[in-house]
């Protein structure tokens, strides 16, 4: 894809504090320039993925109502290098961390937690790091084309990870439907007895972080715990190949893979955009058979719909879908029949339908019993209620009261 | 991007995509697997036959209509649920039966155990349970006047006489059984055809095989305890009908696998109960009706434990 016209990156592109612009108006900027950053402990820095100038420094709003200082940059089409690029050097663990930290990776599967803060961990009971090629969503195969096109710096990244942090194992989690992947990187990682693959079935959500966790270790994760809690680490297949590409070349993140799809794109695809690529200017390039009635960044399941051609993709997003009329299901809601498909097909084993009720009358101590905060908002209730129920909807809601709940008893302790 | 748009983006909370199975398609696919039974009960008992099915899902799908039109609710006709109720009754009735009859089952069915109740999905107990159970009791003598079916191994001079579950029952065999070639209510005699429509379910994912396994399973294993012959008790009578049709029927059973299946449990224990050592010939429709009543209980018994949830810790009261 040809250089886009403007560069929109945001100043929050991860879970954790907003960055600060770092450039001033009408600054030049190279590639690979730090753009954002500020001095907290849960960040990730922002660097600019052209070489040009700086437009403007302005306030852009997300469809969910929020918004955020972004900077806009002018590429000046020669994408010179900023002269700081340089591999980084690293000796031990502590190294890595510190590497990992100046080059704004975070959790590229969708969940934008800055990379470093998650390997600045107690290893002392971390037996395995798992690699999650599970792709996030149906639909999307930005994952599947990194494992095919990049297996090398994939098993880089693996290696640094482990040699320097002494974590005895790590198995690359591939669903099944992936054999060609499953292949590559098995024969590639043959050589090394530390590293292996592990079939998985295809099942959405397969590549929720607890869901995969559960299925590939039988670990669950304690609630209000985490995965290192149960001794693993979680790394999404292209955050470890990103790893691995900026041990090399010191690059930070400034581009990533997405998917293109839906039925108003003319040639859907798996596509390299620079971080920041407002998301008309792909659809345009992608080709629209018409405008669409719908755009969503992410995936089917736990995407969120855009209402600005103009907003950039950031670092976490894994796919960009665009539909037509047609394609757009309005839900017409029903009584709910006590089908139990719900109750069934929740990866966590959660009763949405009991999580609705509860959130309806807000009965947080139902929904405490009811363990709402432990959904992965996966989406799939939703999906498959024949009543078409809002339940992901409302479990979400439900999620973040009690969520706020247990930070305000914490706050009393 | 620079020519203004006609019409905004459509903006919704995810999930961005829906199964296309709603309640329609569910009760549609009962339907359908209610089918061969339909057929059977018509090769079998003919002409009365229809007339019996066709009046229930008339009255039923009538009532249900009636009933939004007049409390000004959102037509639930169109859902199929009504009709799927229309069905089962008529599998609960004999050919016999007076069509007007049918009429008042389907009254209390769909007025007095549905939409009293708040309509679908709200209902305690199975509406067809109820109406057949009614009926039973209002019409004792009606209910229970049987046809030979029209196509036998051997022929029967009979014009009344009770269904397999009455003593005499042990001379009929198995094969008759299975085939239907008996005596008994429109849907309830020929086994194969349910097990048809059970395939069917499960196929589609309707209904899961946990239930109705469980409860022919708890049948044939307490005839074999108490001396009865399995096959028998497993093939005869409305137990197949029950298990794959009403046992798992969704809004009177248990949310979860684990629930279902104490439900079908008990609904087997008391089927035999009844059965083997109550005045009455047959305890389907009767222990799938007191099971109904101790689902809210078994529902809050039988939770499934979040992944996550099994340690004692976290939460915001601890």
């Amino acid at each position: 894809m040809p250089l886009p016209q403007q560069i929109i990156l945001p100043m929050q592109q991860h879970v954790g504090a907003a960055c600060k612009p770092q450039v001033k108006r009408r600054a030049h900027v190279d590639v690979g320039t730090l753009v954002g950053h500020v001095d907290a402990r849960m960040t990730a820095d922002i660097f600019s993925p052209v070489s040009g100038t700086v437009k403007q420094i302005r306030t852009i709003h997300y469809s969910n109502g929020w918004s955020n200082e972004a900077v806009v940059i002018e590429p000046d089409g020669n994408q010179t290098v900023d002269e700081s690029i340089r591999p980084p050097e690293v000796e031990d663990y502590a190294g890595l961390i510190e590497a990992v930290k100046h080059s704004g990776i975070v959790g590229l599967g969708g969940a934008g937690f800055p990379t470093w803060l998650k390997m600045d961990t107690d290893l002392s009971n971390i037996d395995m790091w798992l690699v999650n090629g599970a792709e996030c969503e149906p639909y999307l195969s930005s994952d599947y084309r990194e494992m095919v096109e990049r297996p090398q710096t994939i098993l880089a990244g693996i290696k640094a990870c482990l040699d320097l942090s002494g974590v005895p194992r790590s198995l690359i989690c591939i669903e099944d439907n992936k054999p060609k992947a499953i292949e590559l990187l098995h024969s590639m990682a043959a050589d090394d007895d530390r590293i292996d693959v592990f079939v998985l079935p295809a099942r959405y959500p397969q590549g929720a972080s607890r869901v995969i966790l559960r299925n590939v270790t039988g670990r669950s994760v304690p609630r209000g715990g985490h995965l290192t809690d149960v001794g693993a680490l979680l790394f999404n297949v292209t955050t470890m190949s990103e790893i691995g590409r900026f041990l090399g070349d010191g690059m930070p993140l400034t581009k990533r893979r997405i998917t293109v799809m839906g039925d108003a794109i003319e040639r859907p695809q798996n596509l390299e955009v620079y971080i920041g690529t407002p998301i008309g200017e792909i659809l345009e390039y992608c080709g629209l058979k018409c405008d669409p009635a719908k755009v969503v960044i992410g995936g089917p399941m736990m995407g969120t719909t855009q209402v600005e051609l103009e907003s950039p993709i950031v670092r976490a997003n894994s796919g960009l879908l665009a539909f037509t009329n047609e394609a757009v299901q309005t839900p017409n809601t029903t009584a709910c029949i006590r089908c139990d498909k719900c109750i069934e097909s929740c990866p966590i084993h959660l009763a949405p339908i009991n999580i609705q009720k509860a959130y309806l009358r807000r009965d947080l101590e139902t929904l405490n019993k009811l363990m709402a905060d432990l959904c992965v908002e996966c989406g799939t209730c939703s999906y498959v209620c024949p009543a078409r129920q809002p339940l992901a909807q409302a479990t979400r809601l439900a999620r973040a009261a009690l969520r706020a709940e247990q930070r305000k008893a914490k706050g009393r302790r | 991007m620079a020519e203004e748009r006609q019409k905004p983006l459509v903006l919704l909370a995810a999930p961005q995509i829906m199964s296309p199975v709603t309640t329609q398609v569910i009760m549609r696919n009962v339907l359908i697997a209610l089918a061969p039974a339909f057929v059977a009960s018509l090769a079998f008992f003919g002409l009365p036959a229809f007339l019996v099915c066709l009046t229930s899902v008339v009255s039923c799908v009538g009532f249900e209509y009636l009933w939004c039109r007049i409390r000004k609710l959102p037509n639930t006709a169109t859902d199929l649920s009504a009709a799927v109720t229309g069905v089962l009754l008529a599998f609960n009735l004999p050919s016999t039966i007076p069509l007007y009859m049918v009429v008042v089952g389907a009254f209390v069915a769909i007025i007095m155990t549905k939409e009293l109740f708040g309509g679908i999905g709200k209902n305690f107990a199975n509406p067809a349970i109820v109406g057949r159970i009614f009926l039973a009791v209002a019409f004792p003598v009606a209910m229970t006047t049987f046809v030979a079916p029209q196509i036998t191994l051997a022929p029967v001079d009979v014009v009344s006489s009770a269904t397999p579950l009455a003593p005499a029952a042990a001379a009929l065999a198995h094969l008759d059984l299975l085939l239907g070639l008996h005596m008994g209510v429109l849907g309830e005699t020929s086994a194969l055809a349910i097990l048809i429509g059970f395939v069917y379910l499960l196929a589609t994912k309707t209904i899961r095989w946990h239930a109705p396994v469980a409860y022919v399973a708890t049948v044939v294993v307490m005839s074999l305890i108490t001396g009865h012959d399995p096959v028998a008790q497993a093939l005869s009578g409305g137990l197949l009908l029950g298990a794959v049709f009403m046992v798992t029927d969704y809004t009177t059973s248990p949310s979860t696998v684990r629930g279902k299946v104490i439900f079908a449990i008990g609904c087997g224990i008391i089927t035999c109960l009844i059965r083997f050592w109550g005045n009455l010939n047959e305890g389907v429709a009767y222990s799938i009706l007191f099971m109904n009543l101790l689902v809210p209980y078994i529902d809050v018994l039988t939770p499934n434990t979040p992944v996550g949830g099994e340690h004692k810790r976290g939460g915001s009261n601890e």
